[in-house]
């Protein structure tokens, strides 16, 4: 039987979010990390995820809200304020 | 205690100041937007929860502590918002994003828990993805898409953190969610997306 750290690939997508984020307890991450050692499909599957995150960020929020509407808002309650 | 970035603006705001005011519209505003966008399905009501979410900060300008950073709090205000607009126009489910048993990956495509050599391994691996067509502006567009269509809850969390790179605990405190619900909201996002763009590349390769 071939399961590398004692993690199957199946349970391995499903930790993966909580090991980028360091939140995975040190016994559990080194088997992890063991299992990547062992394993490329995983390794490309976490590589995959990274890039997933890192073109989340590279896609920016191009879209603004009605900047005219705001400042109206802003003047009339500063207007109402005592 | 951290120093809030934006607390040069925040004095500047209570004191009336516009342009501060309008920084924080420029600041925050798009952000804002893509919040209430996840809630509501138009433009024009996403606009009216923005409004009213200002309108909200300048009121409540007076009775914030800074125990969050104002960011946090301008946030947690416009998401509560377009949750109460979303509810009523029937959209946000609010519960079920966190309940029942969503995979990050299609089961069938891993060998079942009983097979003799590997145990819920892959079955159908995924191919490398073309580092070359990575910041294409079709892959970015696909990206977009994807998060568009993911439920409200996991649009939010992964606008957070992944489009504006804000800090895990920011998050929670800005949507109200424990560090593990968080963290469940963030997964089932990016594996959504991670899947989307795995079939755009597969397409493109074909």
């Amino acid at each position: 039987m071939n399961v590398p750290g004692g993690i199957s690939c199946r349970e391995v997508v499903e930790i993966v979010t909580a090991y980028l984020d360091g939140a995975l307890d040190a016994e559990l991450a080194q088997r992890l990390e063991r299992h990547l050692e062992l394993c490329p499909p995983c390794t490309a599957y976490v590589a995959q995820i990274r890039a997933t995150a890192r073109l989340a960020a590279a896609a920016e929020l191009e879209q603004h809200p009605d900047r005219d509407e705001l400042l109206q808002t802003f003047r009339a309650f500063q207007s109402g304020r005592p | 205690m951290i120093i809030d970035p934006d607390a040069d603006l925040l004095a500047r705001l209570r004191a009336g100041d516009e342009a501060a005011f309008m920084e924080l519209v420029e600041r925050y505003g798009p952000l804002m937007l893509r919040i209430a966008l996840s809630h509501v399905r138009s433009r024009a009501v996403a606009e009216e929860v923005v409004q009213e979410a200002w309108l909200g900060v300048l009121k409540g300008l007076d009775r914030f502590e800074g125990r969050s950073s104002l960011k946090t709090w301008i946030l947690r205000i416009v998401a509560n918002r377009a949750r109460t607009r979303g509810e009523r126009e029937a959209r946000s489910v609010p519960v079920s994003a966190l309940e029942g048993d969503e995979p990050a990956v299609d089961p069938g495509r891993f060998r079942p828990f009983d097979d003799p050599r590997y145990p819920g391994g892959w079955a159908a691996p995924p191919h490398a993805w073309p580092e070359e067509r990575l910041l294409a502006g079709e892959t970015l567009d696909q990206v977009r898409m994807a998060i568009a269509t993911l439920p409200a809850r996991q649009q939010e969390v992964i606008l957070l953190r992944d489009v504006e790179g804000w800090e895990p605990e920011e998050v929670s405190a800005a949507l109200d969610l424990t560090p593990g619900n968080q963290r469940v909201l963030l997964h089932r996002a990016r594996s959504k997306v991670r899947a989307q763009l795995e079939d755009y590349f597969d397409e493109v390769a074909a």
